[in-house]
Order: structure tokens, then sequence, then C-alpha cells
């Protein structure tokens, strides 16, 4: 990957225990080129977010975001140009009404408010890509692990084959 | 119970609220048709067969087999896994079959809360002992079962493989005659296929051409909050119209009724997560930038997951609530790589 230079973290690195992972959506004309500038001057932050370039925060369906969250990220970051500054005009304010109706949908479905993250961040603002970056590594810290693939598996084992009695394992389930 | 040369079907419900079963009988005399080109072998809300008889049946001997509901208990994976192993063809049928349905919605608590609820909190309930249904009682050297109550209500393919979904809540006559006709003909689109138009609702939707191409809204109203006007898209009125993230093919029956679309017939197949899509397509209709204003107006919608996975929640990309913290295994786990 062509892009912010930092080194990629492990997979929960066996035996030092759980770190947690960011997917983070960069608009290409702000956030993204903030973060290669964060990166050509060596700013430290934590390695945790894997980005995605995108051509605009607007272009961020909430159903990647649900979809990070359902691959096993802890926590999504979406990062757009500041308002008025969209390269499309309106694209981030559809973000910005998006994200608002998103957060109340997780909330009630009991993903907590830090794990969605949204922040404008304009092509020369480096260090708030380092300081946003940490700051949410933190704040995942502190809520541990959502670890939708490991709860996924955790609901299905009462389904699995064998828990219901007398039933051959004709057809093994499985999501679509 | 066989006649000889026809193809033999069966019915069967799960967690259910009968309009499923209510929409077979509702093909009225193409009903007759159908008992004409098949035997229905298993039918038990119409017909005295029991589980034995289904049992008794050579493994793949049924044509088809429909089951509608949500799985919930495990009686219903039982059956689901007994009519999966006799059929050729399963067929998710309605809503609750093909993607979890209303009942899917108790997926905003777990089996402990339901409990609590329905044997105690309930205003109505008198339960001093705080008395719960038991697995298995001993009663006089007997041994009474009832079956297990499922943490999460699942879709029928989150248990067992299913061939082709019939939409909608509950599907209308005319796709169950087109689906029954295509299935004893023979006549089937590749397996996994949601036997119904893939196209979005408003395309067939009378009020379609009412519609702006860009919508901005100040709030968003219920359908008893306002006089409607049965000629104007109802977006337009600023009443939550799922159209444009719904399938089409049940010809726009709600909004022909001046009531919008609430999702039934779930999403077309370039959409993964039917609610989520629909966030995204309402969001864009505000009409405010600053984020109090937008979120005022969003807070006009009571009830978001209610609304926007009213028929998905179990096929959601996120499926349940979760519980936080997260449960010791799962830590482990997810510690572990
Ligand atoms: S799909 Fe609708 S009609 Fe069919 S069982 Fe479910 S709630 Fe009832
Ligand atoms: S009323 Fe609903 S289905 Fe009809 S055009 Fe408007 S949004 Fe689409």
């Amino acid at each position: 990957m062509d892009g912010p230079h930092k080194e990629q973290p492990a997979h929960g690195p066996a035996g030092t225990g759980w770190e947690p992972t960011i997917v983070a959506f960069f608009c290409t004309w702000c956030t993204y080129t903030a973060a290669d500038l964060a990166g050509t001057s060596r700013l430290k932050y934590p390695p945790h977010a894997r980005v995605i370039r995108v051509m605009c925060s607007g272009r961020v369906d909430p159903q990647f975001v649900v979809e990070a969250f359902a691959r096993g990220a802890d926590g999504v970051l979406i990062g757009g140009c500041h308002p008025g500054d969209c390269h499309y005009q309106e694209g981030n304010y559809k973000t910005l009404r998006r994200v608002a109706l998103l957060r109340r949908v997780l909330g009630e479905m009991g993903i907590e408010d830090g794990r969605l993250r949204l922040e404008w961040i304009s092509a020369s603002e480096g260090e708030k890509v380092a300081r946003v970056i940490t700051e949410m590594v933190e704040t995942l810290r502190a809520l541990g692990p959502l670890a939708l693939p490991a709860r996924r598996a955790a609901w299905d084992a009462e389904v699995a084959p064998g828990t219901v009695e007398a039933v051959p394992a004709a057809a093994a389930g499985g999501e679509r | 119970m066989a006649q000889s040369g026809k193809p033999r079907v069966a019915f069967y419900w799960c967690a259910s609220c009968g309009g499923c079963e209510e929409a077979v009988v509702d093909l009225a005399e193409d009903i007759l048709g159908v008992v004409e080109a098949a035997d229905i072998a298993f039918w038990p809300v119409a017909l005295d067969v029991k589980r034995r008889d289904l049992e008794g049946l050579a493994d793949g001997s049924l044509a088809a087999a429909f089951i509608n509901g949500a799985i919930r208990t495990a009686e219903q994976e039982e059956m689901a896994h007994l009519l999966r192993r006799k059929a050729q063809l399963l067929i998710a049928f309605g809503a609750c079959a093909h993607l979890g349905g209303v009942p899917a919605l108790a997926n905003l608590w777990d089996r402990a809360a339901i409990f609590r609820k329905v044997y105690e909190d309930a205003p109505s309930v008198v339960n001093e002992q705080g008395t719960r249904p038991q697995e298995v009682v001993p009663v006089d050297g007997e041994r009474l079962t009832l079956p297990a109550f499922r943490d999460t209500v699942r879709a029928l393919n989150q248990v067992v493989d299913v061939d082709y979904y019939l939409p909608g809540c509950p599907p209308t006559p005319k796709i169950i005659k087109e689906a029954l006709e295509a299935i004893l003909s023979g006549r089937l689109p590749p397996r996994g296929s949601v036997l119904a138009p893939d196209v979005a609702l408003c395309e067939q939707c009378p009020l379609k051409d009412t519609k702006p191409e860009q919508l901005l809204l100040k709030e968003f109203r219920r359908p008893h909050e306002v006089l409607i006007d049965p000629k104007t898209c109802l977006l337009a009125q600023g009443i939550l119209c799922l159209g444009p993230a719904t399938r089409g093919g049940c010809e726009a029956l709600c909004p022909r009724a001046h009531m919008p679309c609430t999702g039934c017939f779930g999403p077309t197949s370039r959409v993964v997560d039917v609610g989520a899509k629909m966030i995204s397509a309402v969001a864009s209709m505000v009409d405010a930038t600053d984020p109090q204003a937008a979120e005022a107006i969003l807070n006009t919608i009571p009830d978001p997951v209610g609304t926007f996975y009213r028929y998905s929640l179990a096929a959601s990309r996120l499926r349940r609530r979760i519980q936080t913290p997260p449960p010791e295994a799962v830590r482990a786990q997810a510690a572990g790589g």
C-alpha cells in the first residue's frame, strides 16, 4: 500500500494480548493527504489504523461501517474535509447526517459511541491525524474488543450441529 | 398419501404470525390448481398430519418444502433440518424465514430479558415464585420436555441451506403463484435467488413521477400525523417510505393505499445491509448542514432500528444487540488472534 508511512500491527499478537483494530476511511483530498503528510513528517502514532482511501467521505456508505464492524474492526474512523471544503461541495454534509443517524442505530445495537468517530482533517493537518488515531486507540483500549466475529461464533454455538437432540447434522447452516 | 406422478410439497411454519399460512389459503381458487398439480404431503395448519408422517417419507422425496416464520426454538431447528432432508428444494417463505422478519426484533434483547419481561415484569403477570418454562420436567417417572428457547432469532438460512426465497410479509398471491408455477415446471433461476423482480419498489410505484430528484426535508412525519396527499410520493411528504431501498414485486400495494413501504420484501441483490442502506438514503435527505440541526431533524424518527430493520435484523450484518462487556470466551479469542 502506498499509504501513510507506518508499521502494520500484527493480528492481536498471540500472548501479548489484544490490540484494537481501526478501519479508517479517509477522503483522498484532505484526510488521506494529511495522513501521508504525517507519514512523511515522521510523526509517531499508533499503527492500529487500516486506512481505506475513498474519493470523498460522502462515499462512505453506512453499509461499509457495519461491514467493518462485522468483520472484526473495534472502531471505525471517518476522515473528511472540513465543512465548506468538500471537493464535491456537499459530500461531507451527507457524511455528517449519516453518521448522526447511524450512531443512534449502533447505540441501540449495543455498539458504544466511541467506536465510530467522524473527524474533519484538512490536507495540512498531519498532526491531527496522529492525535485522533492516538486518542481513538486509547478510547478503544478502554472499551475493550468488539470482536463481532468471535461473538457471532458464540451466538451460533447454540445452533451448532449436535446442539439439537436427535437430529443429524444434515445441512450445516451458515450466513449468506 | 402419495398419488402417483404428482410432485409432493410441504408447508410448515416456525416463529410465525400465521399470515404466511393465510397467504397460501388466500390463493383462493388458485390453490386448487396447486392441489391439482401437486400433492400436499405435509401442512399441519390445514391437514391432519403428524411429524412421524413426514419422518416416514424417503429423504429427498418432496419436490419442495415451504417454510415460513423465523427460527426461535430448538423444535423449529429440528423441523427445518428434517424438511431440508426430505425436500429437494427448500424455500424460505415470507419475510420472517427470509430475513428474520418482525420476530427478529427480539434480537434487541436476549432470552433472559425476554423471560423476565414475559414471566415476571409484564403488568398482567402474577408469578411470585418466578416460575420459568423448563426444558425438561420429571412428572410421575416420566420426562416432559419443551423445546429450547434460543437466545437469538434466526433467518432460515442461518440454520439450514435454503434454495429460494419468497419475500414479503406475507408474500403476495401473485408471487406465490408464480413461484409455485416455476417450481412445479422446473423453470427456476439460479439457486439462492429471491423469487421476485430485482428492482427497487419505487420503480413499480404509481407515485414515482412525483418523487423529486433531490429531496430536502425539515422533519419526518408518521402517517397518522398528516393528511396524506394521495397523489404525491410519500417520501416527498416527509413520510418515511422505504421504497428506494426495498425490492419490488408487491407492485407498491402499500403506497397505492397511501401507506409507506416498511420494507417487507427486503433488499435488492445489490444491497447487503438494507437498514444501513436506508440510513444512507434517509440521512441524505435531511435539510441541515450543522450537526445540531441535522440531529434535531433525525430525532423526528422515533425508532430507527425498528424502522430500518423492521424485517431484517437477523439478516443484518450486526444480527443482534451485543452484550457489553464481551463474554470471557470472546475476549480470550480476540486476544488469541
Ligand atoms: S412474514 Fe409476515 S405474514 Fe409471514 S409469518 Fe412473518 S410476520 Fe407473519
Ligand atoms: S411513495 Fe415510496 S415507493 Fe412510491 S415513489 Fe415515493 S418513496 Fe418510492
